[in-house]
């Protein structure tokens, strides 16, 4: 391997920054994917998927991804709650694969609340 | 993909042989049964720590902190926390007092009070990933010194850091890296010590199992300040997984160009070899180290001159111990100011101690300099198990002394210490509660002193087992009360007439349990009576008639038929044929035997 200059050690540093951010959740968007039963039998594996790959195509690094459990409207299943840093914790019913990337351009990167599939906000 | 969760499992030798290994690979088996083993990253890190709890990791993003796991936990964990997002409470630890899960790592009292500097990264970054190590700012503090900073200037930083040596005796390490830099000649030499050997210790080895790379970092750093080529880092052999990691960073870091010739393509070249003790005490020494490293046998000798001026093969050698090595790159960061702002007026910035004994947090912690011994032991230990009363804290390792409860709101810093007759040492911090008898500990820490003497110079060599013989005595017994003043004065001979601090230290255990627990030596002697009930010729077991029920476990347990049964089927001890070996006392269900 060649020796390292100055520069590769700062290009090192970026990308193996972005490997490791999944450690620091301060101060980050977060995506929550209620996978309940429920959520589960609807499709919610399938919808984290999705999120998982639009962030990765978009490199996204400032989001942080988590699973809950049933939250109670298992009706309204897949759910998931997106909350921008400062923002609303906004609730959004039926999220399919597509819903999915569409919220991820729309709310987490343009911060436009997707009004038509939010189920509720606090 | 990106993987959504990161699983830090530590993987520091206390969790290895509590059983990560089987743990892991059930979990890694686990993700792959459920499909998910692509989404999630699984990092092997150093010590978190909390050694008494593992094995244990933390699951991120969440940041939620499992403990005493075991393979067949592996199953919740993945089925419940990573596939349905709900954490498995049973795994979390339970907050002492309240009785409260705590979920994440950073509410748990044992993290939230201490200040990591040295092990910034050790627990949190995979120690065999050179790259997740650049990405917390490694190697920064070298391009750094390397591009902005002079030999001159970095000593100056180093120097009003206030840094002084973690090895034990605290000597500023600025002034030494300044000596090392005007110390004629033109080949000079780094050491790092990581033989650490002081029983209950091991500050030394999680720092490089964990963060190998902050050590590399600040030897290259030295090496440039004072203008060596070549460095060493002398660790026991007793250390295979530290070796193992430090040998694969260095591998590592040769390979990134790191070290070896012009380093990020400036003038400055070094290199690191490993040097393998064979784990004598002594060699901690420097100038036993020094010996030892040249392929003598390991033995100290008189200073001056002193190894900055005459060390390795008779050049300027600067030898600086691990934990010193590992606050430097963060120093060079992020400043003197800022390293300064934490500690005392003399002690400056944290130190990292193994908390052993009697304490509820086992374990390893970095905190500020002056915090007080009861924050310790109370507030990040979590305190004494089973309600038992604090004795005494011994700290300093064998060289250190025990330090009684009245003297709990001590500040820790190396002053303070050293004016109660113990020393701060390489930071072993072992607790010590009413079980514990005082005149056994000392006895422990000396004959483990005197077996270690390398035996050149005689009063250590036969001093130290003299003091062990009459040590020995009044634990049987058979003390008379001139043995204390015979003590004392073999004792002041031996520190004021040894050569390194292993024999200057050595009495240290056996004065200051003299100084703060006389009574209990003359308890020994006088009563011939253990308070503690730990001399095994002072204690004796009994029966207690009036609540033996007559069940015979006892006489069925007793290993050497010492338990009869008399007239009225209640059961004795013959006083003649008994060990003392407490099975009876244990076994019986009715607290029926009592131990006086």
């Amino acid at each position: 391997m060649k020796k390292l200059t100055l520069e590769d050690l700062k290009k090192i540093k970026e990308k193996a920054q972005a490997e490791i951010q999944a450690r620091s959740p301060e101060g980050k968007d977060k995506i929550v994917v209620h996978m309940g039963t429920c959520g589960i039998a609807a499709g919610a594996r399938e919808t984290l998927l999705a999120i998982l790959d639009e962030i990765e195509k978009r490199n996204l690094q400032n989001v942080v991804v988590t699973q809950a459990g049933c939250i109670g409207f298992c009706e309204y299943e897949p759910l998931i709650s997106v909350q921008k840093l400062g923002g609303p914790k906004v609730l959004y019913k039926y999220v399919t694969p597509e819903k999915a990337r569409k919220i991820i351009a729309q709310h987490v990167i343009n911060g436009q609340i997707v009004m038509e599939d939010v189920l509720s906000t606090e | 993909m990106a993987e959504r969760a990161h699983i830090l499992i530590c993987a520091g030798a206390a969790c290895i042989s509590a059983g990560e290994e089987s743990f892991k690979s059930a979990l890694e088996k686990e993700l792959k049964n459920s499909g998910i083993f692509e989404e999630v990253k699984i990092i092997e890190t150093g010590c978190f720590g909390t050694c008494d709890l593992g094995p244990v990791m933390v699951i991120y993003p969440e940041g939620i902190f499992y403990i005493h796991l075991k393979p067949q936990d592996a199953k919740d964990i993945v089925q419940e926390h990573l596939l349905k997002g709900r954490v498995v409470e049973r795994l979390l630890v339970k907050e002492p007092k309240l009785g409260e899960a705590l979920p994440t790592i950073n509410e748990l009292p044992f993290f939230k009070n201490q200040v990591r500097i040295a092990l910034r990264n050790v627990g949190f970054i995979d120690p065999m990933n050179i790259e997740e190590y650049i990405a917390r700012d490694g190697y920064l503090a070298l391009s750094k010194v390397l591009t902005e900073m002079t030999p001159e200037e970095v000593i100056d930083e180093i120097k009003r850091s206030g840094l002084r040596g973690r090895g034990g005796a605290g000597f500023p390490t600025g002034l030494k890296w300044e000596l090392g830099r005007r110390a004629k000649g033109s080949e000079k030499y780094i050491i790092c010590n990581a033989d650490e050997g002081d029983p209950g210790a091991f500050m030394d080895r999680s720092i490089l199992e964990g963060d190998p790379h902050s050590v590399i970092e600040g030897m290259l750093i030295g090496a440039y300040a004072i203008g060596a080529k070549k460095g060493f880092v002398y660790i026991r052999a007793e250390y295979p997984l530290a070796i193992k990691r430090l040998t694969s960073a260095l591998q590592q870091a040769r390979n990134y160009g790191l070290l070896g010739e012009r380093i990020l393509e400036t003038d400055f070249s070094f290199d690191i070899e490993i040097r393998i003790g064979a784990g004598a005490f002594v060699c901690g020494e420097e100038t036993a180290l020094i010996a030892s490293v040249e392929g003598k046998r390991g033995m100290p000798r008189p200073r001056p001159p002193f190894p900055v001026n005459s060390g390795l093969w008779e050049k300027p050698t600067v030898i600086n111990n691990v934990e010193t090595w590992a606050n430097i790159p963060e120093i060079i960061l992020k400043g003197a100011e800022w390293f300064s702002s934490f500690g005392t007026e003399k002690s400056k910035g944290t130190k990292v101690f193994a908390l052993a004994g009697k304490i509820n947090m086992t374990g390893l912690i970095e905190v500020p300099m002056g915090i007080t011994l009861r924050d310790i032991v109370y507030n990040i230990g979590g305190g004494i198990p089973g309600g038992k009363k604090f004795k005494a804290v011994q700290i300093g390792g064998p060289a250190g002394g025990c330090i009684p409860a009245e003297y709990l709101d001590t500040p820790v810093d190396y002053e303070s210490i050293t004016a109660l007759g113990a020393i701060m040492g390489s930071g072993g911090l072992i607790v010590m509660d009413e079980d514990n008898c005082m005149v056994d500990v000392a006895k422990f820490f000396l004959s483990f002193t005197q077996d270690e003497s390398c035996g050149k110079c005689v009063p250590c060599r036969v001093g130290t087992k003299r003091m062990l013989e009459i040590l020995d005595r009044i634990t049987k017994g058979e003390g008379k009360e001139e043995d204390l003043d015979e003590l004392e004065e073999l004792a002041n001979v031996i520190r004021a007439t040894s050569l390194c601090g292993l024999g200057k230290g050595a009495p240290n255990p056996v004065l200051t349990t003299l100084k703060y627990f006389r009574d209990e030596y003359l308890i020994h002697i006088r009563e011939k009576r253990c308070p503690a009930r730990v001399c095994i010729p002072l204690i004796h077991y009994e029966v207690i008639r009036e609540e033996c029920r007559k069940c015979s476990i006892c006489f069925r347990n007793c290993p050497v038929g010492a338990i009869f049964k008399d007239d009225d089927g209640t059961y004795v001890i013959d006083q003649e044929k008994c060990t003392k070996c407490g099975i009876c006392f244990q076994v019986c269900p009715f607290k029926a035997i009592k131990k006086e």
